[in-house]
């Protein structure tokens, strides 16, 4: 039995030091996330704005595939990517298995459908209240969704956290196709599962706290933005 | 198109296409939903001059019968004709519509207008001039940079009028833009709508208020169970109207 107290202790000194190690996995995680992040949102804004806007038979289905896919599991994605990603693969000859950008790949599929499923939600409801009015200004519908997106955008910041946060947690699918190299792959949720269980719990703790440390900061950034925006009836 | 500007100050008229796309005609408009017939065989000619009001008892079918003519709404029956053409896009530019409610875009008042002349194709460097002359005419030059929903509910109507003037419609429907404002606001889009008017925009306007069709209104279709009841003349309407409902109507007496 490891000493709680003592481990923190060790936790808050590597953080306050600035350990090279710990500064460069902090630093991945971010750059993997983040890219991940952006890249699902220029795939998963206009998808759910455009189900949000169109009406076609199977909308129903799609929306409730849409909505499934939220909650993919990572392992999963993690090994088909894999298997698409590994050296007998289809994409083996990029050679992207182990690398920053099969992570990036991996973070961002699972995000895409929750942005594209909470924007799809987000977008519906605005066009309610824009709907007749775009058409009767003969708005065209790839305008349509462009309108949508923009006026949205205080409340699809909110979606995009969310998709940050899925993203930024996630363990599963970077620990298959990163492999947890040290220096190259290795980044919060990952390195959290390899020190703890090989007993290091210190480093463990210290990037706990940094992970919902972020958490929390980049919650009250986007809190403090939508609050600006509410006082510009924006939202 | 500059000098028009100037000449009328508050709006182009529609000089830019020949030929108007007035009268407008409905011929046996049907228009059912959920198994109810909501709209009932409506023949009418709108045509180009008098403000026309569409008035009536609730439900009457008032509002639906102004987004047909407007498109918004395709009918279950019947056709509706613009100088004898069904609408097309280009007819379609040539209309615009405002709402009981307005529906106004998360931008900044003059980003408004702009957003709406740019749909339309009018030429950027002709956008400012038509900004401001609506702007002025809508007394609303003060508040150009303001988040337009930050306005007060009779600013946001005038805004969402100056936006549908500042396409320099032919035709104009109005869905009781004044239904929940204050006598002030009321007048002040009263007097806009004198403008538009007066620079020969045809006004369609669903209203309520009978005083408002009195002081605006040439001509009245009284709307009953989606049917019309009348159209008339406004001064033979309100001194003496034909049908049993209208007049009920006019004496404040509830109409089934």
């Amino acid at each position: 039995m490891q000493d709680f107290a003592g481990a923190f202790r060790l936790a808050v000194e590597l953080i306050t030091s600035g350990d090279t190690t710990l500064v460069d996995i902090v630093v991945l995680s971010m750059r993997v996330s983040l890219t991940a992040v952006v890249a699902a949102c220029l795939f998963g804004l206009p998808i759910g704005a455009a189900i949000a806007v169109a009406r076609f038979p199977g909308r129903g289905a799609v929306i409730v595939l849409l909505n499934s896919l939220m909650g993919l599991p990572p392992v999963a994605i993690g090994l088909l990517l894999y298997m698409i990603l590994s050296n007998a693969g289809p994409l083996g000859v990029m050679g992207l298995l182990y690398t920053p950008a099969a992570m990036i790949i991996a973070q961002a599929v699972l995000v895409t459908p929750i942005i594209a499923a909470l924007t799809r939600q987000v977008v519906e409801d605005l066009n309610t209240e824009y709907d007749e009015q775009l058409r009767s200004l003969g708005v065209k519908p790839a305008r349509a969704v462009a309108t949508l997106l923009w006026d949205g955008r205080y409340s699809l910041l909110t979606v995009a956290l969310a998709g940050f946060g899925r993203a930024i947690a996630e363990v599963g699918a970077v620990i298959i196709v990163g492999g947890n190299i040290a220096h190259v792959t290795r980044v919060m949720t990952t390195a959290i599962a390899l020190e703890t269980s090989k007993g290091d719990l210190a480093l463990a703790l210290a990037l706990g706290i940094i992970l919902v440390g972020l958490s929390i900061l980049v919650n009250s950034g986007v809190m403090a933005f939508k609050a600006t925006a509410v006082r510009a009836a924006y939202a | 198109m500059h000098d028009v500007v100037r000449a009328v100050p508050f709006l182009l008229p529609s000089v830019t296409v020949p030929g108007s796309c007035l009268p407008l005609e409905a011929k046996d408009l049907v228009f059912e939903a959920g198994g109810k017939r909501l709209i009932d065989g409506i023949d009418i000619t709108l045509r180009s001059g008098p403000v026309t009001a569409i008035m009536g008892p609730n439900g009457a079918g008032k509002s639906l019968l102004l987004r047909l003519l407007h498109g918004l709404l395709r009918p279950t029956q019947g056709e509706i004709l613009w100088s004898g053409r069904p609408a097309d896009r280009e007819i379609a530019s040539r209309q615009a519509m405002v709402f009981q409610r307005p529906v106004l875009l998360r931008r900044s008042v003059a980003a408004n207008i702009h957003y709406a002349l740019d749909v339309r194709g009018v030429a950027p460097a002709e956008r400012r001039a038509r900004l401001d002359a609506v702007l002025q005419a809508a007394r609303l030059e003060h508040l150009a940079e303001r988040p337009a929903r930050v306005l007060s509910g009779g600013e946001q109507q005038r805004l969402a009028i100056a936006r549908a003037l500042s396409m320099a419609p032919e035709i104009l429907f109005l869905d009781e833009p004044t239904a929940s404002l204050d006598p002030a606001s009321t007048l002040a889009i009263e007097e806009l709508l004198q403008q538009a008017r007066a620079s020969g925009t045809k006004l369609v306007l669903v209203t309520h208020d009978v005083g408002q069709a009195r002081r605006l209104a040439q001509e009245v279709l009284f709307m009953h169970r989606g049917r019309i009841a009348e159209q008339t003349m406004a001064g033979r309407f309100f001194a003496h109207a034909a049908s049993a409902e209208a007049q009920a109507f006019l004496e404040g007496r509830i109409v089934l």
